[in-house]
Formats: C-alpha cells, structure tokens, sequence
C-alpha cells in the first residue's frame, strides 16, 4: 500500500499534476487579456518544481511505490535540467506565442504534462513505469506539434510523428513483453528493473530475453532519434512550431537519455557485452547520416535536427562504453547538448516575427552586422555544438570520446573524431552566412525586445563559455551519480 | 615582481577585448587606442619575463600550477623555459605592430577587429605557456576561432573560401592529437606533459602517437605535403592577419613539434626523423621554386614562410640523427639552436615583408606583381625597407634571416653533406625569388600612372617599419643575448632526445 513516504519522494511530480490541473481550469475561466499571466504562473510551477527536486533528499536513494518509482541522483540531475530548459523554453517562446496568437492555456499545460513524463521516465524502477513516462512525454509532444492546428506542415509533422512513435513503442512493449516472459522461464516473472538485472544468470530461454533486448533498443533508439530510427527527427523538426522544436531538441533528449539508462543498465546491465556493439552501431549511423545530411540542408532547423542525429551518435559513444565512467561522460553530454540547441533554437525565437520564421540559414544573412549581440550568442552556440574549445561542447565531445577510448574501443573514437571534422562544417557554414555575408536587401533582422527573453539567452550562451572554462562542478555532480 | 606573470599575458589582452567590443562601432578611436594601451601593456608585462627568468639555470620557470578539473586531473599548469619566453616576447612585440598597422586601414568594424586581435594574441601566449596537454590542446584550437572571424570579415574577394579552409584543413590535423592526448591520459592518468615525457611506451604506440602529433603539427607549420591552406589563407587574409599568422601562429606548430613529439615519442621520432628530414628538404626546395613563379606578391611569400620553416622542421629533427646515430650533442645542439633562431628570426622577417605588401595593397589595392614598377621613385623610404627586409629573407649576413640558417646548414653538414647541399640551395633560390620581385616591384620605369600616384609611407607605417627593421638587424647583428636566452633550454632538449623510452 503507498503511504505517505512514497507521496513524499514523488512530491515534485505530485506538484506538476497538481499544478497542470490547476492550470486548465484557470485557462477556461480567464479572459482573453488575462492569458498572459499562464505564461508566468507556469514558470513559477516549474521553478517550484525545482526547488522540490533539489531540496529533497539530495544523495540519498529512495524507491517509491514498490519499486515502480526510483529517485537517484541519476534522475535528480535529469530532472533539474530537464526543468531548467523548459524554463529557458517558455522564457524563449513568449514573444513568438504573443506574435502568433498561440499562447494558449494548451500550451503550458501539455508542456507540463510532458515535463511530467520526462520526470516519470529518468525515475522509472519498473518497465511499465518507463513505457507510462515514455507515453506521457509522447502523447504530451505528439499534441504540441500540432499546436497550430489550422497550418499544413506541423499536422503533417504531427501525424509522421505519432505514426512512427506509435510504431516505436509498440516495439518497446513487445520487446518488454518478451523480456518478461524470459524471466518467467525459470523464475518468477517480473517487470521490476533492478531484478530483471539477473534474469540473464537464470533464465531458461536467454535467446527470448535478446530478442526483447533488441525490441527495447530499437524503442530507445527512436526515443534518441539515432539513425536507422531517425526518419521522424527532420520532419518534426522543422514542421512543429519553434518552441516545440526546442523543447523536444532539449528536455526530450535528456528524458531519452534517462530511459536508455534505466533500460539498459539497470535493468540489461548483465547484457551490455550484447548491447554494446548494437549501440557502437547505432552511433557510428548516425554520426554517419546526421553529420553529412545535414551538409546540404538550406533549412536551420532541418539543419539542427540532422546535427541532432549526430550528437546522438556521440551520446551513444558514452553510453557503449558501458561503465560508469561512460555513462558519466553521456549524461554530461546530454546535459551540455540540451543547454546548447535550447540556445540556438532561443535566437531563431529571437529573430522571428509574425510572418517571418527565421529559419531559413539565409534568414541570418549579415546577421553580425544587424544585431551583433545576438550573433554573438549564436556564433557561441554553433562553436560550442562544433566542438571548439574553450566551449563546453568540447569537452563533452572530450569527455564520450575517453570514455570510448578507456572501453578499448579506439576505432569507435576514431570515427567519432573524424565525424567531428565533417560536422564542423555545416556550423561554420551558418556563421560564415551570419558574420561573412552582407545583409540581404531590405533585410528587417532585428531581435526581439523582450527583456527576461535576451537576458536569459544571454545567460544560457554566455553559459555555454563559462561551463566550458570550468566544467569541473558539473562532470564531478555526473560522475558522483554513477558512484565514481 | 608579479606573482602570476603569465596567467597576467594571457588574459590580459583577452580581457582587456571586451571594454573593446563594448566601444561599439560608433567611437572607432576610442576602439584603437584602448587596443594600442593593451597592447603596449602586454608587451611591457612581457618584457618582465625577460628579467624573472633565469637563463642560466634553464628549465621550466615562473611555474603556476592550480587544479583546474578535479576529477579529471586537468591542471591550469603554466611555465616557460627560454624559448617560450622568446616566443612570447616576440608574440607581444608583434600584437603592438599589428594593432598600429590596421590603425587606418581597417574601418569597417574596426573595435571587433582589434578584439580579435587581442584575444589572438592572449590564446597564442597561453600556447606557449601551458604545461597540462589539454589546456594546451584547448587554446591551440581556440586560436582558431578569432583567425576564421578575422579572415572571414576583413578578408579579401575569396575569403570565406579561404576561411573555411584554414580552419577545417587545420582543426582534422588536430582532432588526431586529441585522440592520441586521451590515450597518453588513459595510460597514464594525468596531463601533464612532464608526466607524460617520462612515461614508456612501446614502440608500435610510439609510432601512432608520432604520427597523430605529426599530423597536427604539421599541418600548422604547415610542411609539404599539407601546406596548401597557407597559400590561400595569406592571400586573403587583411594585413594583420597575415603578418600575425606568418609571424607567430606557424611558430605554434613548430614549438608543439618541441614540446610533444621530442619529449614524449622520441623513438619514434628518431625512426621517422628520415622523413620529416625529406620534406623540409622539398619544403626548402620545391616551395622556393613554386615561390619564383608567382605572381601574387602575397603568395609569394606564403611559399617563401614555408620553405624557410623547413629550416626550422629540419633543425629539429636533424638534431634526432646527431644524437641518435653518432651521439654528435653539440652539432646537435647547434641545429637546434639555428631551428629556435630561425623561428624568431622568421617572425620578424615574414610579418615586416607582408606588412610591406599591406602598405602597396593600401594605396593600389591590388597584390599583382606587374601591376607594379618603379616604386622606389615616389616612396625612397618605403623601398628601403622593402629591400632591407628583402635581403633579410633570402639569409644575407648581418640579418636575422643568416644566423639560423647558417646554424642549421652547419649542423646538417655534420650529420649528411647531401642534407646540407639540398639546404643550401635556398640561399640560391630564396635570393632568385626575393630579388626578383624587388627588381619588378621596385625598380624600373614607372610603367603604371597609379604608381605615380602612390604617397610616401606616413609616420605610422615607418614606425611598424623601423621596428621590424631594428629587430631584423639587432637578431642579425648581435644573436648572442637570444642563444644565450635559450641556450639552456636547448641543451635540455637535445639530452631528451637521447633518453630511450621503450
């Protein structure tokens, strides 16, 4: 039976759903001039959020619910900046919501909702719990693509999205299906993560328990967007809306990451000899793919979802690594990855206005010269997602990269390195267009005024640097979660 | 004097960008002289290195060492030993020429150009500073960053083609060095380069470490075969970029030649020292044919930077065949002395003669050869300094262009008279392509009505002029106060070579 300590270790999830639900009865009854304070009662809901994650029990483990619930400093750390980007995200968005007439109750309530899941899936102790938190964030996204239901791209981004994601879990609930059954052949059967970790020494029917492991990880690899599983990332991309966009380039890829950990090590952690190889494929994919599609993209945003593949593939890098130096340096990259688009999709929202997306690599055009401030912040973000030191992005590329070489996996770094060298173009591409060209004829680049949008993108770039200069804290708190 | 000495030269100048860029494009002047302030300030701080380092005792001095990673044991380590206070004096002198030098010319964004400069200028400090192999690695490729914005922006007609390929041809050598950083860190827990230079390997690792550090080295100074991003990237590069590329960021390559492939790979760098030998010696040879046939003013020099850091690439590695094969430590020490020489020396030369070509670009605004003709009847000076700094660069005596040469032919002669004939040889062709692009752009009728036009050099362009000028000869005239200088340092990095690590 739950009792009252289990409610207390889920208190800022408990929260959000509270809060969501407070939030859709508020929309119905506000007028139209009223809708604006959403904006801020939403933020002040995930700000609240967070300081619930971090002052609860920090560094102490807790199970919840039977073991349906596990709160680590793995999900703690998830969690915190899964909520942080979303912050950034609704801070980013604003404008372009007021621009539009999109800022609707609907919007910050299927973004909680989805920050929800995300919460639910890094903390998940049990299979059904990672397929309820994947679902929730799914389902959650799959309506936030079609937030402008009357345009024609985002319906049709929307439907490719829900097909193929319906797809995925279907996969990952026949593969977790089968898993179960392995380990109801000679023992009792379970869903519990932390007991399918020995299902391996005791099953009768290992070849089932492969064939559910390999189920799952074409499930987790959707999830990531890591090519062969990458088909929907270009399409959703560039067809939702741009605050959409971001946020699944940011919180979704850290609840991504969360679910392929809670997946694979803690409960197929006795399998990684298996997996290992299906993932150094799946990295060494999509550094393949997303690296040279995205050469000839005109699109910034198709652009960003092919680069999005890529850093999937570097993602992976880490996690194949299979220990916990490698999944340290993954969760550093994931985190580093989401504070990175979360910025570079931030200064497309800065420079769109109604009628104008901004997201064409033309659309930045002389951009240095028009608003130099903001170019500034892009060319930071783009050195930073390239992998140039001193920016973070560097050293998360350092950090996979070691953990690859330390597994003794020297050929797996060795495509890494030279994918960077390809990637680098397409980033040095887009500011060669904003720096290098002149600014288009009656150009109208000019950024938004909105204070708390250009001092909190000013912050998450400039951020990008500083982490860069010392990224000691944050690789320490990463590695601390996995016990090294 | 000052407790942190060099953490001060780094960010100094880097700091030092930002009141700059906040300048704005509205107070221009105010812009160049709070770059000529810090520019000058850094310069004057660099000169304390000259007083706090002992030369005498030799050896990594004026240390400052804090943890900067804890849990990844990275090191903000910083030291010099005499060649990299050499380096750093001779980066400092050069920044102030460079921010006088753009004073004018630049005026398009002029205080994002001078921020560039200065940052520049503060990252290749640290370069040859740092003693931890990631910060290192990491301000070797951040160099990159003001570079590719600084070609880019001020460049000439094809510089996004140029840019892009400077930075991507010079950020795949380096990647290769990451990977072969990460294996030393995963063998030996740390990166600390001291650390590092003790730590065995076999030979099979030896000879992938080598060839990942060659790569990335040899790309950045640039040798044969992989030298053609330079061409292009002088060509359109603006006129400080120019002399700052030639003048101190080939130096980097060089210098990491020094700091990594001779104290942590030195078999295999003596196994391969063959083949770095050869290509200096096409460097030295085929690149001054190449040079002879160009065109371009710029390009011409280009070609003629790589054929003399071929001397620079052959006195370092024939200094592996000295001690290797006939325990010769004091030849060996000369070579290396005239490859550190010349390193300086080229500084100097290659940055006073692309500055020379920045003066007839201001006033033509076109970089071919027959374009010109007859300078030397309306600006006397101008051609003084031309032919000056023309005699320094094909190695007359009495300049700095001499000293190292002669040292590194001497010390060639030693190990393999062939070596050194194909050495000499640039005496022969360096003279052929300097001269014979003085005799068309200087001398002869004024045959184009623009180049009657043409005004004397104004007091800002003599006093860059006079100073490279008074360098080049200083260096050539009296070289003892440099070799002393680095003297010590040399000798140290000869008797590494000798130390098997297998």
């Amino acid at each position: 039976m739950p009792n009252l300590n289990d409610i207390l270790i889920m208190l800022p999830e408990f929260f959000l759903v509270a809060m969501a639900c407070v939030l859709l009865i508020t929309d119905a009854f506000m007028k139209a001039e009223e809708r604006p304070y959403l904006h801020w009662i939403s933020i002040a809901t995930l700000a609240v959020s967070i300081y619930l994650v971090i002052a609860g029990q920090p560094g102490q483990a807790a199970t919840a619910f039977g073991g349906m619930f596990v709160r680590d400093e793995t999900a703690e750390i998830l969690k915190v900046f899964a909520l942080v980007t979303t912050v950034l995200v609704f801070v980013y968005s604003r404008p372009y919501l007021i621009d539009r007439k999109l800022l609707i109750g609907e919007f910050y309530t299927l973004m909680i909702f989805a920050v929800l899941g995300i919460m639910l899936l890094v903390s998940a102790g049990n299979l059904v719990s990672v397929y309820l938190g994947l679902e929730l964030l799914s389902l959650s996204s799959y309506a936030l693509v079609a937030l402008n239901r009357d345009a024609v791209l985002p319906s049709e981004a929307a439907i490719k999205y829900f097909v193929l994601g319906a797809l995925a879990s279907g996969m990952l609930l026949y593969g977790m299906s089968m898993v179960y059954g392995a380990s109801g052949m000679g023992g009792t059967p379970t869903l519990d993560l932390a007991q399918l970790h020995h299902v391996m020494g005791y099953t009768k029917a290992p070849t089932l328990l492969l064939f559910g492991l390999i189920f799952m990880i074409v499930g987790v690899g959707f999830k990531l967007g890591a090519a062969p599983f990458h088909m929907w990332i270009p399409d959703v991309y560039q067809g939702a809306p741009t605050p959409v966009t971001a946020f699944i380039a940011s919180g979704s890829k850290l609840a991504a990451f969360g679910m392929a950990f809670r997946l694979l090590d803690a409960g197929m952690g006795d399998l990684s000899h298996q997996w290992q190889l299906m993932l150094a494929v799946l990295a060494v994919a999509s550094l393949a793919i997303g690296n040279l599609v995205a050469i000839v993209q005109t699109n910034l945003k198709r652009m960003l979802a092919y680069s999005t593949i890529s850093h999937m593939g570097y993602l992976l890098l880490g996690l194949s690594a299979a220990n916990a130096e490698g999944y340290a340096a993954a969760m550093f990259y994931a985190i580093c990855y989401a504070l990175m688009s979360v910025a570079a999709f931030g200064v497309m929202l800065a420079m769109a206005r109604a009628g104008f997306e901004c997201e064409e690599i033309s659309d930045l055009k002389g951009l240095g010269k028009k608003s130099p401030w903001m170019a500034l912040l892009m060319l930071l973000t783009l050195f930073s997602l390239a992998g140039v030191p001193p920016l973070v992005g560097f050293w998360a590329k350092a950090l996979v990269l070691e953990a690859a070489i330390h597994a003794h996996m020297m050929w797996l770094a060795i495509v890494g390195i030279v994918f960077a060298i390809i990637g680098l173009y397409y980033y040095l591409y887009v500011i060669k267009v904003m720096y290098f060209d002149q600014p288009a004829e009656g150009s109208v680049l000019q950024s938004k005024s909105d204070m708390s949008m250009r001092v909190m993108l000013s912050l998450n770039a400039l951020g990008l640097l500083a982490l860069g200069l010392y990224w000691g804290p944050l690789l320490g708190w990463c590695r601390h979660a996995f016990g090294i | 004097m000052f407790t942190h000495l060099l953490s001060l030269l780094i960010w100094l100048p880097v700091i030092g960008a930002i009141p700059l860029l906040l300048a704005g494009n509205a107070r221009p002047n105010l812009a160049r002289w709070l770059s000529m302030l810090v520019a000058v300030l850094t310069f004057v701080v660099s000169l304390f290195l000259l007083v706090q380092y002992n030369a005498d005792a030799g050896g990594m001095q004026i240390t400052e060492n804090y943890l900067w990673i804890a849990s990844w044991g990275v090191h903000y380590g910083l030291a010099v030993d005499g060649i990299s206070v050499a380096l750093i004096v001779m980066t400092t002198f050069v920044g102030i020429l460079v921010v006088a030098g753009a004073w004018q010319v630049i005026q398009d964004r002029p205080h994002q150009y001078m921020a560039a400069m200065l940052m520049l200028e503060g990252l290749l400090i640290g370069v040859f500073c740092a003693t931890d192999a990631l910060l290192f690695y990491a301000l070797f490729e951040a160099i990159l960053i003001p570079m590719f914005i600084l070609i880019g922006i001020w460049g000439g007609p094809r510089r996004v083609y140029a840019t892009l390929k400077f930075f991507i041809y010079t950020f795949f050598g380096s990647v290769f060095m990451l990977v072969a950083l990460l294996y030393l860190y995963n063998k030996a827990g740390t990166f600390d380069m001291a650390t590092l230079a003790a730590l065995p390997l076999t030979m099979k690792e030896q000879t992938w470490i080598f060839f990942a550090f060659l790569i990335a080295f040899a790309i950045k100074v640039p040798m044969v075969p992989v030298h053609t991003w330079l061409p292009d990237a002088h060509v359109e590069a603006p006129t400080g970029g120019s002399v700052v590329l030639a003048a101190v960021m080939l130096k980097v390559g060089t210098y990491g030649m020094l700091r990594f492939i001779l104290p942590i790979v030195p078999d295999a760098g003596a196994h391969f020292a063959w083949l770095v030998i050869v290509l200096s010696l096409v460097a030295i040879v085929y690149i001054g044919y190449v040079a002879l046939v160009q065109e371009d003013m710029k390009k011409l020099v280009a070609y003629s930077s790589v054929a003399h850091m071929g001397f620079v690439t052959l006195g370092i590695f024939i200094a592996f065949l000295l001690v290797r094969d006939s325990s010769n430590t004091a030849m060996a020490e000369l070579g290396m002395q005239g490859a550190m020489i010349q390193m300086i020396s080229h500084g100097f030369i290659s940055g006073a003669m692309f500055t020379c070509i920045g003066v007839l670009y201001d006033r033509m605004h076109t970089r071919q050869i027959k374009d010109y003709g007859g300078v030397i009847n309306v600006m006397p000076w101008f051609g003084f300094f031309y032919v000056l700094f023309a005699m320094a660069n094909c190695g007359l005596p009495g300049t700095s262009g001499f000293v190292g040469e002669f040292m590194v032919i001497l010390a060639s002669f030693s190990a393999n008279p062939w070596i050194a004939l194909f050495a000499a040889f640039t005496l022969i062709i360096g003279a052929a392509y300097t001269l014979w692009l003085v005799k068309r752009v200087l001398w002869g009728e004024i045959t184009n009505h623009h180049v009657a036009e043409m005004k004397e050099i104004n007091g800002r362009e003599t006093f860059v002029l006079v100073s490279f000028a008074i360098a080049v000869i200083a260096l050539g005239v009296w070289p003892q106060p440099l070799v002393h200088l680095m003297g010590s340092s040399v000798s140290q990095l000869v008797h590494q070579l000798a130390v098997h690590k297998i």
